[in-house]
């Protein structure tokens, strides 16, 4: 583990405690506006200061951790168990579903840019969080599986995997207790980096109008809101509270993901 | 002559087959998805106080009323769902026959063709993306080569720092943030729209940013790879000054692999454009897309943005593939 992994952590580990306590650590509603309160500055009541509307920036920030890491962990939940389970078994048993799966998703997935493929899905769906999450849960599996696939493809031919073949093992048993735990190792470097996309995926169509209607604190929409040139003339820490949350979260998975892809890959060490 | 054919030819047939693949599917999707619209397309652009007759109308110019595909599995009077067949006519096979004529279809809300629309703003994103590209470029390649040729020392580590940083911190965090230090305090450049130069420095700093921090840490890589190998040690040893073993032999050689992140890249950057037209009001497709498109609900629009950004994106990718073969000819063999 090095300096940067720990650093990356440690802000995770700030981030889910934050989101869980969320309403005990927010100072004001989130909800709240008030006209009169609105451009506060950073203070010892409003930390963050107060944006356009006259709401508590702080608290807004606090409960925005909550929106993010929720679509940050079903997306990555979801993607990289449905992947995994499609990567293995086109690995595994090659023939038509490997045909379809590595001939055709991978080819045509990977060929154009996941987050307009988000972007369109949503524009027909309608905005919503749920939406949103289904949407990047589309794009993102197939990194997944691919990554498996590879893997397993590589596992397969191992001694032991023959070995477990010819003392009679059954196909679910060789992949499941066999070839998996051994295949599964790039899957949390994976998962990591995965969630430092999700979060961005989910503040950029936010930003969009796309992902979290506007009341809500989502990170994106609070950046959307604070943009327009009177809100920065005035109120400059609207946008940089927000957007530093950001910024925190993913240098942190990428920061995670970074590090394990060192640990686990010996041969990059010595670089 | 088999050779040829087994290096030559059938890669690049192939390539074409995936290409064609790729298009028809971009093609289904974007047609298939107007589906997914939740009610009536025609009564969430007209409004519900639209007659009759309007509704009737609208779809008739837009080829609503005909099936979507060909066949659906339509509720019968007893609401069980069966098999239903269509036929060729069809808004598929109708947006296929049209899209091969070079017509989109026209614009829900404006009424104009959608490859007009298009044709308006193609050029801005080009131009957009292109100078992002420059930017990124200009940035990465001195920054990685300082940091791949002094690694390991606090230079490279300040260098490895910054790039996480360019890749953690999103287009729509630093452009508001150039906009607020360099439009509203310093006064400097002016913060939305595309006259002239000068409209385009924040935008194209803003999406070049994060491709600028991917491609350092891709040539300090390609750098510090490269330094290893016995070429180099030749160089040195016939003489060669660093800066010109550097220039001329390493970054030659480690730039192979940064020419194809510069390929696949182009996509993200694509994607990202419509972001950065966003914040800074930039005539583009991504705009089009977000506010005429998905804004106004203008679906033909979105069909339209997203098919042209998808098959830019797919023909870069093909291009970058073919530059990557070309400047690598081991790659050509195996």
């Amino acid at each position: 583990m090095n300096r940067l992994t720990t650093i990356g952590l440690v802000i995770v580990a700030i981030l889910v405690i934050v989101a869980i306590l969320a309403p005990w650590i927010a100072t004001h509603d989130v909800g709240a506006t008030n006209l009169s309160l609105r451009y506060l500055p950073p203070s010892s009541q409003y930390f963050f200061g107060t944006d356009s509307t006259g709401r508590d920036i702080f608290s807004r920030v606090v409960f925005g951790a909550r929106i993010s890491l929720k679509v940050g962990l079903v997306v990555v939940a979801v993607s990289a168990i449905v992947g995994t389970l499609l990567g293995a078994l086109a690995g595994y048993y090659g023939g038509w579903i490997d045909r379809i799966i590595s001939g055709y998703v991978f080819n045509v997935f990977l060929a154009f840019p996941g987050l307009l493929l988000a972007i369109a899905m949503v524009a027909f769906l309608g905005a919503g969080l749920n939406k949103l999450i289904f949407a990047l849960c589309i794009i993102g599996w197939v990194g997944y599986a691919r990554l498996i696939r590879g893997q397993v493809l590589k596992v397969r031919e191992y001694d032991f995997v023959q070995a477990a073949r010819a003392l009679g093992a059954s196909d679910a048993r060789i992949l499941l207790i066999h070839i998996l735990p051994n295949a599964i190792q790039p899957l949390i470097v994976q998962a990591s980096l995965g969630m430092a996309g999700a979060v961005l995926s989910e503040a950029a169509l936010s930003f969009l109008g796309l992902g979290v209607p506007p009341p809500a604190p989502s990170w994106g929409v609070m950046i959307e809101e604070a943009r327009d040139l009177s809100t920065l003339q005035a109120a400059p820490h609207a946008l940089l509270f927000p957007g530093l949350a950001i910024a925190l979260t993913v240098l942190a998975f990428n920061f995670i993901g970074d590090g394990l892809r060192e640990y686990l890959d010996p041969r990059q060490r010595t670089r | 002559m088999r050779s040829f054919f087994k290096h030559k030819f059938f890669p690049i047939l192939r390539r074409f087959a995936i290409f064609l693949l790729v298009v028809w599917t971009v093609v289904s999707l974007v047609t298939l998805l107007i589906e997914l619209v939740p009610g009536d397309p025609a009564v969430s652009v007209l409004g519900e106080q639209a007659t009759p007759e309007q509704f009737a109308q609208f779809r008739e110019r837009h080829g609503l009323d005909r099936p979507p595909f060909f066949f659906s599995f339509p509720r019968d009077v007893d609401g069980e769902r069966h098999f239903q067949w269509h036929g060729a006519e069809n808004r598929y096979t109708e947006y296929w026959i049209a899209l091969l004529k070079g017509d989109m279809g026209r614009s829900f809300r404006t009424d104009r063709p959608v490859i007009d629309l298009i044709r308006e703003r193609y050029p801005a994103t080009i131009e957009l993306a292109l100078a992002a590209l420059l930017i990124a470029v200009l940035i990465a390649i001195p920054l990685g080569v300082v940091a791949g040729k002094n690694k390991g020392t606090w230079i490279d580590n300040l260098a490895s720092v910054v790039a996480l940083i360019g890749i953690s911190l999103p287009g729509f965090v630093i452009g508001p943030l150039l906009v607020y230090v360099f439009a509203v305090k310093l006064d400097w450049l002016p913060p939305s729209g595309r006259f002239d130069w000068s409209y385009l420095i924040l935008p194209a700093v803003t999406l070049g940013a994060a491709l600028s921090a991917i491609l350092t840490r891709m040539v300090r890589s390609s750098v510090i790879e490269e330094l290893n190998e016995d070429y180099v040690r030749t160089a040195r040893a016939k003489g060669l000054s660093e800066t010109k073993v550097v220039y001329k032999h390493v970054l030659k050689n480690g730039l192979i692999p940064v020419v194809t992140i510069l390929g696949l890249q182009l996509g993200v950057l694509l994607a990202g454009a419509i972001i950065t037209e966003k914040i800074f009001g930039w005539p583009g497709l991504g705009l089009l897309l977000v506010e005429d498109g998905i804004g106004k609900r203008d679906y033909r629009v979105v069909q339209g943005c997203v098919l042209v950004i998808s098959i830019t994106y797919i023909v870069a990718n093909m291009l970058t593939d073919m530059v990557y073969r070309w400047l690598d000819p081991r790659i050509r063999v195996s």
